[in-house]
């Protein structure tokens, strides 16, 4: 919720020769893995005001989602939740891009984006609540503009680009922001979004990102060129940035919010990135991936790179970095307790919310089961049922 | 506090998991999260974070045992405020509030403060509320995603077991049964022969424990439906309650047996047998699996006239120095293999993928497959070529002896390097065999027939033998294999070749 004014300063918005479609994409980069802060002629202008203390908050969120991530895998070995799918090293391309959006805007995601959903505000605990099996649906998604996780591949680019559609409709400045995977291009839901997305010329953003591993399938096999490029057969401008790089996501993320908020129409961002971990807590990379890749990028870390620059400037105090330390442990511990706790569904529960109007079959459905249940028994029931006779 | 831990469900959908090994022992104190295991799970090895912060008391599992999911595997002494981390316990109320503050805070990034303050404050309190709301814990087991919800039996409306009433398409059924009345599995005999009795999870885990046999049970629910008032009444026997027949049972019936309905369930037993895979045949179903599905295997048969070996065994027999050994043809053709061997050693070897080498051995340890009382065997003969014909016929005497006996030990079943399997008693002529796992080849030896042959230009009467040969492609070539199995024909067409090949 952060570039809505920004965006207005329309006149003062460079030339955007690198997002038009026929152009080679260059990898765009503020903060190189070292840490350095490197100029850009043209995305220096969308970050302009991110001042030290927001520079802080970023590091802090991307730290804290980490932390998120590693308390809920642990979850998971210790049973209480049923799957996890990590976010680890994609760290900077959710709270980069999540961090740009305005409270209307609306977020359509895959089932990775926890920490943009941590952005957006979601109660910890309903964070969780579907990886418990408790609920078939986290959180209302009108209560923080997100759409529960989508699992099915792709899908989700389809409903981003029918909102944004409503959104045109309404004539509201509000952006519809579809997030998927390197996988998820291939899919033909993708694709079909895109080409509506740019037939109606709506206002969503396909974020996607290029974590390089779609479970077990490299991403050089599924596309023969970049990603981005992809997007020049749709007619949509697209941008490639370095995904771990949370200020240079949060850049392109602004220009293509502001793009689609003055009627421009879709955008396609390639955040380019990479899953240090496995595709869920069922998973074992080891078998498919070689260990040379992970240490490539684990020297491209988006948190270390911006500990690094905040050494530079001075501002990674040790007050800042217990503060820090305290924000994670304490969200996690929340998190932990939120997931622990959580009473468990009542078995009818599942019949709750399938229908808003009542139906004959469903209503079977729901005696059988009902019947069903009571063929337990319970000792003290039987002992009553005895005396009945 | 004793708080246990079970094994949950490590991937999805896993029964079970190996432990590997313990980052810690008893009396030791871990953090909450702290690596206490490493479990092989069937899809990646993973590290088990400890779940709670306390002191280990008991590791239920050594390493190396397979655990099945929802076991026990250690348990820990913890504060009584359970499964809360030290340091978020530790944590007052304003500490936790402030944090919440700050998490929610950070959901903007904000280039122009102002319009986004209402949101964020919004936001926090959505934040605040959203955790203070977090209920008391209500007192419950630890419900382990993965093995199913513990049924609470406090709190809920105490549910009473609906009694099935004939209704629709199901009243013409007669329900309930009536004494002395044929049941409804009585009335369908074709269908209580075919599919299993009629009853429902709950129902069958109750006969289950009460080990009653569905098949015994008359059901009173609609279309034969098995309640459990049914199996109930089965037990104690109520009378006229069942047409129950009452021979396995008969402990525990007093009356109510309607013997009439025996037969008609007792067919429905002899229609097919379930036999629990274990043991022996489980053990020869996993080698022949792998092996069938890890070597590519080739057969090749070569038939020959095999009357001169018969000859020689028969001059050996009268001989007094075989006289009193168990001189076969299994014998000789043993150590015609042997012999073979010798030049052909690539069939005396292992593929080993670990190590990305083949391992080629200068001894055998000759396997031969035996029927025994427990199933099939492969004990072998070790340093087999080492042996003179008499003490392979001996060695071969004493191995089939303590199989048929049972008494195989298992050293004597390990460490093979090339089998044989004598089918020719059975009366078969040839097959392909399946490797023993880990060797590179493995002969069956048919029947010896008399049968029409060629001999010296005519048509004769002669001892004709198939010998069946099965190697192992990634070792061994064609060439090789095709090599072996003619030298071994040859020395049983004329056991003088043998002179040409020692």
């Amino acid at each position: 919720m952060s570039t809505d004014e920004t965006g207005q300063g329309a006149a003062a918005a460079p030339e955007m020769a690198e997002t038009s479609p026929a152009v080679a994409h260059r990898l765009i980069q503020l903060i190189t893995p070292a840490g350095e802060r490197v100029s850009h002629p043209e995305f220096d202008f969308w970050v302009k005001d991110v001042s030290d203390e927001q520079l802080c908050s970023l590091f802090e969120d991307m730290t804290v989602i980490r932390r998120i991530d590693v308390e809920a895998t642990a979850l998971q070995r210790q049973g209480e939740l049923a799957l996890w799918p990590p976010l680890l090293g994609q760290e900077a391309a959710q709270i980069g891009s999540g961090r740009s959006l305005r409270q209307d805007d609306f977020v359509f995601s895959s089932y990775r984006e926890n920490g943009v959903a941590y952005c957006r505000g979601v109660d910890l605990t309903d964070l969780v609540r579907v990886w418990r099996g408790n609920a078939s649906s986290g959180w209302n998604p009108y209560a923080i503009n997100m759409a529960t996780p989508q699992i099915i591949i792709g899908a989700q680019t389809l409903h981003a680009t029918g909102y944004a559609m409503g959104i045109q409709y309404d004539g509201a400045d509000a952006v519809s922001v579809a997030y998927f995977g390197d996988g998820a291009t291939s899919e033909g839901d993708v694709n079909e979004a895109m080409v509506f997305a740019a037939s109606f010329q709506v206002p969503v953003v396909f974020f996607c990102t290029n974590n390089h591993w779609a479970i077990s399938e490299p991403v050089r096999l599924q596309s023969h060129i970049q990603l981005a490029d992809r997007a020049a057969g749709f007619g949509i401008p697209s941008l490639r940035v370095d995904g771990n790089d949370v200020l240079a996501v949060m850049a392109v993320t602004r220009l293509a919010l502001d793009r689609a908020r003055r009627g421009g129409g879709p955008t396609f961002i390639e955040a380019v990135s990479y899953r240090m971990g496995p595709h869920t807590t069922a998973d074992d990379p080891t078998r498919y991936r070689d260990a040379n890749e992970l240490e490539d990028w684990a020297a491209k870390d988006p948190i270390s790179r911006v500990a690094a620059l905040l050494e530079r400037k001075g501002l990674l105090t040790a007050d800042f970095q217990q503060h820090v330390r305290d924000q994670a442990d304490a969200v996690a511990h929340r998190m932990r307790k939120g997931c622990t706790t959580m009473p468990d569904p009542e078995p009818m529960d599942v019949f709750r919310h399938v229908y808003s109007t009542p139906n004959s079959w469903l209503d079977r459905q729901q005696e059988h089961y009902a019947r069903y249940l009571a063929s337990f028994g319970e000792p003290a029931g039987a002992a009553t049922q005895e005396g009945a006779r | 506090m004793i708080k246990e831990f079970r094994l949950p469900d490590l991937g999805e959908g896993l029964t079970e998991s190996e432990i590997l090994s313990w980052k810690v022992a008893v009396g030791d104190t871990v953090t909450l999260n702290q690596v206490i295991a490493e479990v092989e799970t069937a899809k990646a090895v993973v590290e088990l974070p400890s779940p709670f912060a306390g002191v280990i008391r008991e590791l239920h599992e050594q390493p190396g045992s397979v655990v099945a999911v929802g076991n026990p595997i250690v348990s820990f002494e913890v504060p009584d405020d359970a499964a809360l981390p030290p340091a978020a316990a530790a944590k007052g109320p304003a500490n936790g509030a402030a944090a919440t503050e700050g998490a929610a805070g950070t959901v903007t990034a904000v280039p122009e403060e102002g319009a986004t303050e209402d949101a964020v404050a919004a936001s926090a309190a959505r934040g605040q509320s959203a955790v203070d709301a977090v209920p008391a814990p209500p007192k419950r087991e630890p419900n382990l995603v993965g093995y199913g919800a513990v049924v609470e039996s406090s709190g809920r409306p105490a549910r009473r077991p609906r009694i099935f009433a004939p209704a629709g398409s199901s009243a013409a059924d007669p329900s309930p049964v009536t004494p002395g009345q044929a049941g409804p599995a009585a009335a369908k005999p074709v269908e209580s022969t075919v599919e299993r009795p009629r009853s429902t999870p709950p129902v069958r885990k109750l006969a289950r424990d009460l080990q009653v046999d569905l098949a015994q049970v008359a059901g009173t629910g609609p279309q034969g439906l098995i309640t459990r008032e049914d199996v109930q009444a089965f037990v104690h026997g109520a009378p006229g309650e069942t047409g129950t027949p009452a021979e396995h049972r008969a402990a525990e019936q007093q009356s109510g047996e309607q013997p009439g309905k025996q037969p008609v369930v007792q067919g429905a037993g002899e229609r097919e047998f379930r036999t629990p895979i274990k043991g022996v045949r489980k053990y020869t179903a996993a080698a022949m699996v792998e092996s069938a599905f890890t070597a590519p295997h080739v057969t090749e048969f070569l038939t020959v006239d095999v009357t001169p070996t018969m000859e020689l065994l028969g001059r050996l027999k009268a001989s007094r120095e075989f006289g009193a050994l168990r001189l076969t043809p299994l014998t000789l053709a043993a150590k015609a293999v042997l012999i073979a061997l010798r030049r052909n050693p690539s069939l005396n070897s292992r593929w080993d993928g670990a190590a990305q080498e083949i391992v080629t051995y200068n001894y055998v340890n000759l396997g031969i497959a035996a029927a025994t009382p427990r199933g099939l065997t492969v004990p072998n003969i070790k340093d087999a070529d080492r042996l003179s014909l008499a003490g392979l016929a001996e060695a071969l005497a004493a191995l089939t002896d303590t199989a048929r006996a049972g008494r195989t030990a298992p050293a004597e079943l390990s460490g093979g390097t090339l089998s044989i399997t004598n089918i020719g008693v059975f009366g078969i002529d040839a097959g392909t065999p399946i490797l023993n796992p880990g060797e590179a080849a493995i002969l069956a030896l048919g029947a010896v027939r008399t049968a029409p042959w060629e001999y010296r230009g005519e048509v004769a009467l002669r001892q004709v033998i198939t010998l069946s040969l099965s190697f192992d492609h990634r070792l061994v070539d064609g060439e090789q294999g095709s090599r072996f199995l003619a030298d071994v024909g040859a020395i049983l067409a004329e056991p003088g070749m043998a002179l040409t090949m020692v």
